[in-house]
């Protein structure tokens, strides 16, 4: 008897160790570029292009949806430009002059609307902390939200 | 029975509870072995309970978890808040408003969670101010005070803000009897019996809105109401107040107030005072009282002054009122699960009354009355009590139940928690308190179904429980496991201020529903400013608005010059986070105000007179980033005839002052 409630507390703390799912604290950071690189590289399932979220496939046409950039603007009015210029001169984060060029549109949005996961993740991101020091703050954009911000965004590049 | 043979029959008591009590002298000997685990909540792990307590004379409401006893916040009710710029902020100073003027300061004492059929729903939870006699509302999404009504005819709103069980009425009772304020009130103060009475409100609740409304007040004998209870299930309609100094007298209560053997329960048919409402019975009176409320979507408070109240007449209309004889000043007035049972404690008595609903309302029909008190029917005490709990200690002060069939009591001159059944009314078990315990809680232990795991009591002194801190000590609560038979202390917490009445619930109850910040675009408060592009100085005369902003970690705008001695600055500052946990904070210096702390998403307002010429440097007080400590800017204050223009700016550092204002 002794025995088997031994054995069935063993198997409880075993349960329950398994069901424990860490949370992911977003304050802790995750080591330096290098070994996010490194880590990155480790895990074949992270595609640095795409970042992490909810954005794996963004149809992008060639032309600029005007009504759609404009939205966009909104939120970067509201949301964004106390940290954003639009030119390429950083202010608390970088300019946004170029970004689309540098980055695919999924990595932008995953950005925007996973902040915390990517700034813990992507070694891009990562990188970009350690020049910024101030971490992204997580502005609770909608799916529209960062889709039209990245029209924004577009328009500012020059596409037309 | 004259004072002095009351004080010896007390000894003789005293003697005997003393000796059978066994009483543990200190912690050593009242703490088990397992004490510790049972109270142990891992560090990053949630507490199984929310623990709201009454803070007393510090008229705020604290939350605690349990089992841990860790303080998790310290709602701001009826005092000032420095540290959250409650009472300080323009857009909170109107909740503090009264017909006296601004209050700063109140006495909270019972707090209680709203209830559907009777259960608790985790919607609000209100507080009564026992001074200033006000209740509370606050938001359990936001954990904020959402409104205050003040009470007309009332002084001490002590038996308050108990609820009925669909949330319909909070009432309020008044403890000391006055006046009422439509009366002179310049008579001399032995005229009490002629001209003292004692005003009942209830106050409805607006079913989605929780908006509060004084829909009647009774009138009563001018006697003090101490305690309340609503009834439930079969008792729902009534509502149960305790009352002490029916002896009216108004000096020297301490004697004069224990003369009578029994004092009474006032039983109230609410169902038939909604009655004389509706047939228009109610007479409507000239009355002056404060009605503040606040709004999340302007993040401001507003402050209206009402002007008139119903008041229905208990001794004229019938079948309102009824007292029931209970022993000596009773206190508490609990009213157990099923409804049927009415325990009033007489806190002089070395008994516990325990009085039955149905026998109540047989005695009503029988007309099994002993006579009247100022023209309300007393009925006779046998054929309203179900038994009393014999020798159950000193003191009895309050009940909780347990759902089981058990009742705990505490005993403040005896210091001790006694569970007792309320079928047999036998004692079951004792547990000591460490020292004078007032109130007690289980979770839910005063609805229809509570959550008996714990009872908590509040103690009134804890002289040698902690590291001593000079003369005043902390106060303390007393967390026991009642899962098994006998009751287990297993931790001690100290409290802020006073803990008096406290509620508790498992915190899956509210803990899903609470706001992470408030939404941006929602925000409709007259001074926001949506983004950085929208920030501005406007000078309107002598007073100046300054449109600003804060996010990680700046503020927008950091450097405004052209303010002149004798203006009136308000800083209106939108934080525009959209994220948990990422308040702001702004101070300026010289300010005679506090610090604002803005939530993410809020925009809230500081007055500031600048008092003297100068650079005045303003900062953020709330650590925000790994550049918190640039999160900064500087004022120029210039003479009043000065002609600085009014400029402001962020990230421009000009040697000449930027006269469009632009960024």
């Amino acid at each position: 008897m002794k025995r088997a409630l031994f054995l069935a507390t063993i198997w409880a703390m075993i349960a329950s160790c398994g069901n424990d799912k860490q949370e992911e604290n977003p304050y802790v950071m995750q080591g330096g570029s290098p070994e996010a690189q490194a880590a990155a590289n480790e895990n074949p399932a992270y595609d640095p292009e795409r970042g992490e979220g909810k954005f794996t496939n963004v149809e992008v046409s060639p032309k600029l949806d005007a009504a759609m950039a404009d939205k966009g603007q909104k939120v970067y009015e509201v949301k964004c430009n106390s940290c954003h210029k639009l030119t390429d001169e950083k202010l608390v984060g970088p300019g946004w002059k170029g970004v689309t060029t540098r980055r695919k549109p999924e990595w932008i949005m995953n950005f925007v609307t996973n902040t915390d996961k990517m700034l813990d993740k992507d070694p891009a991101a990562q990188a970009q902390l350690e020049i910024c020091l101030v971490r992204m703050p997580n502005q609770n954009l909608s799916d529209d939200d960062a889709r039209s911000l990245y029209e924004f965004m577009r328009k500012n590049d020059g596409i037309k | 029975m004259t004072y002095t043979k009351y004080l010896s029959v007390i000894g003789v008591v005293a003697l005997v509870i003393g000796v059978n009590a066994c009483k543990p002298k200190n912690a050593g000997n009242a703490v088990t072995g397992d004490a510790a685990s049972k109270a142990y909540v891992a560090p990053g792990k949630y507490d199984e309970f929310y623990n709201f307590l009454s803070g007393g004379f510090s008229g705020q409401m604290s939350v605690y978890g349990l089992p841990s006893g860790r303080l998790l916040r310290v709602i701001p009710v009826f005092s000032v808040d420095p540290e959250k710029g409650y009472g300080y902020s323009e857009e909170t100073k109107p909740m503090l408003n009264t017909s006296h003027g601004f209050v700063p300061w109140d006495d909270l004492h019972h707090p209680e969670l709203s209830q559907t059929n009777g259960e608790i729903d985790g919607r609000w939870i209100f507080g009564n101010a026992n001074n200033t006699p006000r209740v509370a509302r606050i938001d359990l999404t936001t954990f904020r005070t959402a409104e205050i009504i003040e009470l007309p005819n009332s002084g001490g709103n002590h038996s308050s803000p108990f609820i009925t069980e669909n949330t319909e009425y909070v009432v309020a009772g008044t403890r000391f009897s006055v006046p009422p304020d439509h009366a002179n009130g310049d008579i001399p103060i032995n005229t009490y019996k002629q001209n003292f009475k004692g005003h009942i409100s209830f106050i409805s609740v607006g079913k989605e809105d929780g908006k509060m409304d004084i829909a009647f007040q009774i009138e009563c004998p001018g006697v003090n109401f101490d305690l309340s209870h609503a009834g439930k299930a079969k008792s729902h309609g009534w509502f149960f107040f305790s009352c002490y100094n029916t002896e009216q007298a108004n000096t020297l209560l301490e004697v004069n107030a224990s003369q009578r053997d029994k004092d009474f329960i006032m039983a109230v048919n609410w169902k038939k005072a909604e009655e004389y409402l509706k047939a228009g019975q109610g007479k409507k009176q000239k009355v002056r009282y404060a009605h503040n409320w606040y709004s999340d979507k302007t993040h401001t408070a507003i402050s209206e002054i009402k002007t008139e109240v119903t008041v229905l007449d208990a001794k004229t209309l019938k079948d309102i009122c009824y007292f029931i004889p209970c022993p000596k000043s009773p206190h508490g007035c609990d009213v157990d699960p099923t409804g049927e049972y009415i325990v009033g404690s007489g806190k002089l008595a070395a008994l516990i009354p325990v009085f039955s609903f149905d026998k109540i309302q047989k005695a009503i029909a029988d007309k099994a009355f002993e006579g009247d008190y100022e023209g309300i029917p007393v009925i006779k005490y046998d054929a309203a009590i179900y038994g009393e709990v014999k020798k159950p200690g000193l003191g009895p002060l309050h009940t909780e139940f347990d759902g089981k069939g058990n009742a705990y009591t505490s005993m403040f001159v005896s210091s001790e928690v006694v569970k007792w059944n309320i079928k047999d009314l036998k004692v079951l078990d004792r547990a000591a308190t460490f020292y004078s315990v007032g109130h007690l809680c289980v979770p839910g232990g005063d609805s229809r179904k509570p959550n008996a795991k714990y009872v908590i009591a509040y103690d009134k002194i804890t002289k040698d429980r902690y590291l001593p801190t000079g003369p005043e000590l902390s106060q303390s609560a007393q967390l026991y496991d009642i899962s098994g038979d006998k009751m287990q202390l297993i931790l001690d917490f100290p409290t802020i201020g006073e803990p008096h009445y406290a509620q508790a619930v498992a915190a899956d109850v509210i803990k899903n529903r609470s706001v992470k910040f408030f939404k941006i675009d929602e925000n409709a408060h007259p001074y926001v400013s949506k983004g950085e592009g929208t920030t501005k100085v406007v000078r309107e005369g002598k007073t100046v608005h300054v449109y600003a902003t804060a996010i990680r970690s700046h503020f927008a705008p950091d450097n405004i010059e052209g303010i002149k001695m004798g203006d009136e600055v308000y800083f209106h500052i939108t934080n525009l986070e959209q994220d948990w946990d990422v308040p702001h904070g702004f101070a300026i210096k010289g300010a005679a105000n506090a610090e604002l702390l803005i939530m993410p998403g809020e925009t809230t307002t500081l007055k500031w007179v600048p008092d003297r010429v100068g650079i005045f440097p303003m900062y953020c007080t709330d650590f925000c980033s790994a550049l918190h400590q640039e999160m900064s800017g500087y004022v120029r204050v210039s003479p009043a005839g000065s002609n600085v223009p009014l400029t402001y700016s962020t990230g421009k550092n000009l040697p000449a002052a930027d006269a469009g204002g632009t960024k």
